[in-house]
């Protein structure tokens, strides 16, 4: 009983990772621009199929690791310069709605550079799995977990002692006094475009041993990425990382101890009584309606 | 005043005997037209891609050696992007504007299902390609199909998990139409051969980790074999999975997963996996005498020449419909909807690349379960089973 709880755990634990990677980088990219970037899934997968199609083509694996995420955030810092910001007087709704559409671009593309099939990239350390307690965890896993402390540390010390992510978090507080202070707001959103890149990308490249990776391989991901957003707040970025956490062992749970067929709808109704009581999500604290 | 009305009537009686010759003379050179609608993009892609090269491949060799009735072959694809609410619109346009003779296409059972309404009501020939049972039972007067069913591949899988003594079966399923209906078929099978089924798990789209699944089939009391039903990235994460918990029973797919995508994404997991699969598959290793080795020799060598890629079997498909149609055309004389569709049910041993068809007024499909051979996965390729 205990090793199937480990079992589960070990799935949701790894599976909240990934969506907590992905969330981090709806945050920080609403944060700088109040928009919801729908193209953060699409980070996760050309980063993926770009370090897979450099392998595949001989590059050494750190190298096409390397280059993949390099490339993801040449995608996003292109993104916010091409479509983000030339029409960064409309409505949010419609700059949204921008990223729809790039969405799509970006999956059409991936598919006649990448090819129509699926891949499986080779995992960082083997496929041996580590038994501990009667459970099975791949190295993989351990890969996606490390990095991903390792990302909550450096972004939490990238925003609190680095001027450019002072810059950011004055921003999200409040772009006009921001402006005023002297920080230069377009840089901030061309900066955090850049970030939710290499944080969609990095997380490509984890999880693509364990996802595979073909060209819609970021939507559901990208989904799930934003339920852990707006579970944990959105905008919050610690918000992103125990949305995703919740969502992945609650997911995994449920496959294991209610019904697969409920997984889903229980992720899903999680979020709407989190959001019910707290509507500024776990880490949004109470919202003031300014009048 | 009258002379000039009659003289009207005599330039409109000119202008529509006119029209009626021209439209007799263009009719005799008219090409015969074949529309398609397929998933060459999206999740479906790997299906719909090797399905539509097969159909250019070979309307373009056929028409390069005079067509079929001394008329040309013209094909018509689009590409449904794997969404079945596009396929409608698209066949509705091959059927209202592009006027096609028949129609072959929907590479998955959604886009299937989704068209049949129209092209029933349209009566226009319609050969689809996607696996489900559904699509021809109960029989549909306009719709064939030419893939194996889920069916077909359930009770082929049981006989092998029968003759190894394997009873207790637990499966896992994904979200897609096939999967549901691979499953809805191996539940209602399964009494019949013998078997039980002692798990019955699900996995969402896109999901990309099944380990809580398979610790539950795992725990189940006495499992023997485990089966999934599924195809695309996820057959290979199930294989990666299994061997991440050790699952420790035979482990049998579907020919959803008879691609070497499978074999490759799953990096070492699939080895030892069991399918189905249509000979094609083997063409190597099929012994000379087997009734399909010479067309699937004809149409890997074919198709590698152009393409230069691996066949998959799901390109098979679309080489079925295609000459069970224009076969079908031949037989009939001409392009007249009625007659190739009776032309298309009176198939008679046709030797394909998915097996031998003979269909009949109750059998749209015409194909049984010798059409599929046993696979396992060996030293990273397929090994043919007997």
């Amino acid at each position: 009983m205990s090793a199937d709880f480990l079992q589960f755990l070990f799935s949701g634990i790894t599976q909240g990772a990934c969506y907590a990677l992905v969330g981090l980088g709806f945050s920080i990219i609403y944060n700088a621009s109040q928009v919801i970037n729908f193209a953060q899934g699409e980070f996760v997968m050309i980063a993926g199929m770009a370090a897979v199609g450099l392998i595949d083509a001989g590059a050494p694996f750190v190298l096409a690791l390397a280059a993949g995420v390099a490339l993801t955030v040449v995608v996003g810092v292109a993104l916010e310069k091409f479509a983000i910001e030339p029409a960064r007087n409309a409505s949010v709704v419609t700059l949204i709605i921008i990223t729809i559409g790039a969405s799509i671009f970006l999956r059409g593309a991936a598919e006649l550079l990448g090819g129509r099939g699926f891949r499986s990239m080779p995992a960082f350390s083997g496929n041996e799995p580590i038994v501990i307690g009667g459970a099975a965890l791949l190295p993989q896993s351990l890969w996606v977990l490390g990095v991903t402390v390792v990302i909550i540390f450096a972004l939490g010390r990238f925003f609190n002692a680095t001027m450019h992510g002072k810059a950011m978090l004055a921003t999200a507080y409040n772009p006009v006094m921001a402006q005023l202070m002297g920080i230069n707001t377009r840089l901030v959103l061309s900066l955090s475009f850049a970030l939710a890149a290499l944080l969609g990308g990095i997380a490509g490249v984890l999880i693509a041993p364990l996802s595979l990776t073909y060209s819609t391989v970021g939507v559901m991901l990208g989904l799930k990425g934003f339920c852990a957003a707006i579970l944990g707040g959105l905008g919050k970025p610690m918000g992103a990382i125990a949305g995703g956490l919740l969502v992945g062992v609650s997911e995994a749970m449920t496959a294991g101890y209610l019904s697969s067929a409920y997984k889903d709808a229980v992720a899903f109704v999680i979020i709407l009584v989190v959001l019910v009581v707290l509507p500024g999500g776990l880490f949004g604290g109470r919202s003031v309606e300014r009048v | 005043m009258h002379a000039r009305l009659s003289f009207r009537w005599l330039i409109a009686a000119f202008a529509i005997v006119a029209l009626a010759a021209s439209a007799v003379t263009a009719s005799a050179a008219e090409p015969i037209r074949l529309g398609a609608f397929l998933a060459v993009t999206g999740k479906g892609a790997f299906l719909g891609d090797p399905e539509k090269k097969t159909l250019e491949t070979y309307v373009e060799k056929i028409s390069g050696e005079g067509g079929v009735l001394g008329r040309k072959v013209e094909l018509i694809v689009y590409d449904t992007g794997s969404e079945a609410k596009e396929a409608l619109t698209f066949v509705k346009r091959l059927i209202e504007q592009d006027k096609v003779d028949a129609i072959i296409g929907g590479t998955s059972t959604g886009e299937t299902m989704a068209v049949i309404r129209e092209v029933e009501a349209a009566a226009v020939p319609f050969i689809s390609l996607a696996g489900a049972a559904e699509i021809v039972e109960p029989v549909k007067k306009w719709v064939f199909k030419t893939p194996h069913t889920d069916r077909l591949a359930v009770e082929k899988l049981f006989t092998d998990m029968k003759a190894r003594g394997l009873t207790k079966i637990g499966i896992l399923s994904g979200p897609g139409g096939f999967d549901k209906s691979c499953r809805t078929n191996a539940m209602a099978l399964a009494p019949a051969k013998g078997l039980t089924i002692v798990a019955d798990e699900t996995h969402g789209a896109g999901d990309t980790d099944m380990t809580p699944q398979l610790t539950r089939i795992k725990g189940a009391p006495g499992l023997q074999a485990f089966l999934y039903c599924g195809f695309g990235a996820p057959t290979s994460i199930v294989a990666k999975n299994v061997r991440q918990i050790g699952l420790g029973v035979p482990h049998y797919q579907t020919h959803g997963s008879a691609s070497m995508s499978f074999i490759q994404g799953a990096e070492g997991a699939a080895e030892g996996v069991r399918l189905p699969a249509a000979a094609l598959l083997v063409v190597d290793q099929l012994p000379a005498d087997h009734p399909q080795k010479a067309v699937a020799t004809a149409y890997r060598d074919a198709y590698t020449e152009r393409y230069k890629e691996p066949i998959s079997t799901f390109g098979g498909h679309a080489y079925d419909g295609l000459f069970i149609v224009l076969e079908a055309i031949k037989r009939a004389g001409g392009t007249d909807k009625a007659k190739v569709r009776d032309e298309i049910e009176k198939t008679n041993r046709f030797i394909g690349a998915d097996g031998i068809f003979t269909m009949s007024p109750t059998d749209h499909l015409g194909l049984d379960t010798a059409s599929f051979v046993m696979v396992e996965v060996k030293d990273g390729t397929w090994l043919l089973l007997n």
